[in-house]
């Protein structure tokens, strides 16, 4: 996982609330069985509308996604993560996100950044004013950059911490692997096992 | 003070605790399905890694299977490769799998409670947000994503901060011919499809203690549609009666042992929540959705709403999108509205209490020439109950397109779909757009609803067939 701490890139802005899974990937391309390759699934059916917003050219290399409340509600389908992040996304900005799918993007280095709604509202108006404008990200600092506005974002400690080091969850786990074999040998032999039964 | 459900199945599955860090949690079961395990099995085989405990670990084939042919060669070519992917990803890392055709094959959330694998007090985790459904045993269970697969099965745990917790009062008594599936259907429209974010919400309530287990589990089942990371209900004598004799319940002394701890897993009287939610259940009637998300459902004797009665802008321009997606005018009374598709399936009403609930509707009646109806059930053991009881006679007798178990249309991901621009009533959990293919439409209902639906051929309930 790479490192994360500021970032520059093309903001595109996407008026719409609810945005659920099923819509950053449909399930059809849930069908495939590697880890990269799903830009084609990214926003599959509405890039159908050449109306889009992400099918306009000025967002073609967009790399900051300023979304409505409740983004990535629906499905856990990791493939949304990875979908927008192979279409070139490195952070979704937000006034609400689903709880699994922020999970799963902390996990895979999509930086999540939630900030209120009068702030993605102000966010809105300038690309739409300015289309092609960048946005910065300081994950260090917590903030987004747009022209003169600054606005904070909010992003737990310890995800900030894991993005800035680039730090892989099962190794942090397994630091803990005494710990483990310990709560298993306490386990009460009542729990099952998937093992065959006669 | 007491602590909540929810807390003490938290407390007890505690490895590693460190300040500023997530709690490390143990994972009593993970189970596994085709769809979103191949890249985590991938992870593991580029890192080294092994599975730590296979015999924690259960694999099913359910998202892509067909349910028609199925003792022939997978006839999509992706859909194959996924099934031979996790069958092999199976031998290598030498965890149990039922594959396609196995007796216990079956829909993920259906197997597992049916071979007795949930039990209460157990957090159970797969890489479907539909998880939520084992809660109904008073187990902490909820979805993950595959990274968090690959981890829990490199690790058996997963770092986690605790959830919020939620009250879902459900008191009274339900009316004759309201189901469990109208009361999540209600809550959702209540609280709303992000009310639960954050929480685990727990259900309680004389309605909630009078329903079977499977009502149970289609209620947890739907709490990811409001939001919530899981849902949960306490154990009690119908949790233990249901668990008792299954092939994988504890026995002799060791029942004995799981009972004493089950009972002591209940919400304390001095706990408290961090939010409370009161439902009458005897105000409750059948509900369907008219929009493009769980929590956009009205009672069928509604009329379809307008974006006039939006509580703000937000909403205004939902309510339009979904009706132009939908193709539904604004006033129009649910009862007119005409369906092409009825499907009765899925972790939500695919078990054998809902196919009984859908052939005793069924029974001596026909269903109609403009509709289609499948019945798909949850897992191949519910087939072979259903068939045993003469179940799939009533529903070929009604004109049903009787299948095997899977997903199915649920998700649409095998050759099950509902065609674009056509309606279609249906016992799963989501209505989103495209859910059940391309272009489809979906009204969600219970499967009185579905069967009494594809009598009529409109959105109608039992009761609309008397007299
Ligand atoms: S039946 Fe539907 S919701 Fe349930 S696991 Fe299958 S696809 Fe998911």
């Amino acid at each position: 996982m790479d490192k994360f701490t500021t970032f520059t890139g093309v903001a595109a802005p996407l008026r719409r609330s609810n945005v659920d899974t099923d819509q950053i990937v449909p399930a059809e391309y849930l069908k495939r069985v590697t880890r990269s390759g799903f830009a084609d699934g990214c926003f599959a059916s509405w890039r159908k509308d050449p109306g889009f917003v992400l099918n306009q050219p000025v967002f073609a290399n967009a790399q900051v996604l300023v979304a409505g409340p409740d983004f990535g509600t629906g499905s856990s389908r990791e493939h949304a993560v990875w979908a927008l992040q192979d279409f070139g996304f490195r952070t979704i900005i937000s006034s609400r996100f689903a709880d699994i799918f922020r999970g799963n993007s902390a996990k895979t280095g999509l930086l999540t950044a939630l900030v209120e709604q009068d702030g993605v509202e102000q966010l809105w108006k300038l690309i739409e004013a300015n289309p092609g404008v960048s946005i910065s990200v300081d994950l260090e600092h917590k903030l987004v950059r747009c022209e003169t506005v600054t606005l904070p974002f909010e992003i737990d400690e310890y995800t900030r911490w894991r993005l800035m080091e680039g730090l892989d969850d099962i190794g942090l786990s397994l630091r803990h692997a005494d710990a483990i074999d310990a709560f298993e040998a306490a386990r009460p032999s009542f729990k099952p096992t998937t093992s065959a039964r006669a | 003070m007491g602590r909540t459900l929810a807390e003490k199945l938290w407390n007890d599955h505690v490895v590693a605790r460190a300040d500023g860090e997530p709690d490390l949690l143990f994972i009593d079961l993970h189970l596994v399905h085709e769809v979103t395990s191949p890249q985590a099995f991938d992870g593991l085989r580029a890192a080294g890694r092994r599975v730590r405990r296979p015999d924690l670990t259960l694999i099913t084939e359910d998202h892509n299977i067909p349910t028609l042919d199925i003792d022939k060669p997978i006839a999509d070519p992706i859909s194959a490769e996924q099934v031979r992917v996790v069958r092999r990803n199976a031998q290598e890392f030498g965890i149990r799998i039922f594959s396609m055709g196995d007796l216990e094959n079956g829909i993920v959330h259906v197997v597992g409670p049916q071979l007795g694998l949930t039990q209460p007090g157990m957090t159970v985790v797969c890489g479907d947000s539909h998880t939520s459904t084992h809660g109904a045993f008073g187990a902490l269970a909820f979805g993950i994503g595959t990274s968090e697969v690959e981890h829990v099965l490199a690790t058996q745990t997963l770092p986690l901060k605790p959830f919020k917790t939620m009250a879902i009062n459900v008191d009274g008594e339900l009316a004759p011919g309201v189901t469990a599936k109208d009361i999540v259907l209600a809550i959702i429209a209540k609280i709303g499809t992000g009310g639960g974010q954050g929480y685990v919400l727990e259900f309680r309530g004389a309605a909630i203690r009078a329903l079977s287990m499977e009502g149970r589990m289609t209620i947890c089942n739907m709490s990811i549609e409001a939001g919530a990371r899981a849902g949960m209900i306490a154990p009690d004598e119908t949790t233990f009666e249901y668990l008792k004799g299954r092939p994988h319940a504890p026995q002799g002394a060791d029942w004995d042992a799981a009972l004493a701890y089950w009972r002591t897993l209940v919400t304390d009287a001095d706990a408290s929540f961090d939010a409370e939610v009161h439902i009458d259940a005897a105000s409750l009637s059948p509900y369907v959705t008219w929009g493009t998300n769980p929590g956009q459902g009205l009672p069928l004797s509604a009329n379809v709403p307008s974006p006039a009665d939006a509580k703000d802008d937000n909403d205004k321009a939902a309510i339009a999108r979904a009706l132009e997606y939908m193709g539904l005018t604004a006033g129009t009374p649910l009862r007119d509205i005409p369906v092409d598709m009825v499907f009765v399936g899925s972790c939500t009403n695919g078990r054998i209490e809902d196919l009984r609930a859908a052939a005793e509707v069924l029974k001596g009646r026909k269903v109609a020439d403009s509709v289609h109806m499948l019945v798909v059930p949850g897992s191949v053991k519910v087939r072979q109950q259903a068939i045993a009881e003469g179940l799939d006679r009533i529903f070929m007798d009604a004109g049903v397109d009787w299948r095997f178990a899977g997903c199915s249309m649920c998700l649409a991901m095998n050759p099950d779909k509902v065609p674009s621009g056509k309606r279609a009533a249906s016992t799963s959990n989501r209505n989103f757009e495209g859910r059940q293919g391309p272009g489809s439409r979906t009204h969600l209902v219970s499967p009185q609803v579905a069967a009494a639906t594809a009598v009529v051929g409109r959105l109608a309930s039992p009761a609309d067939l008397e007299g």
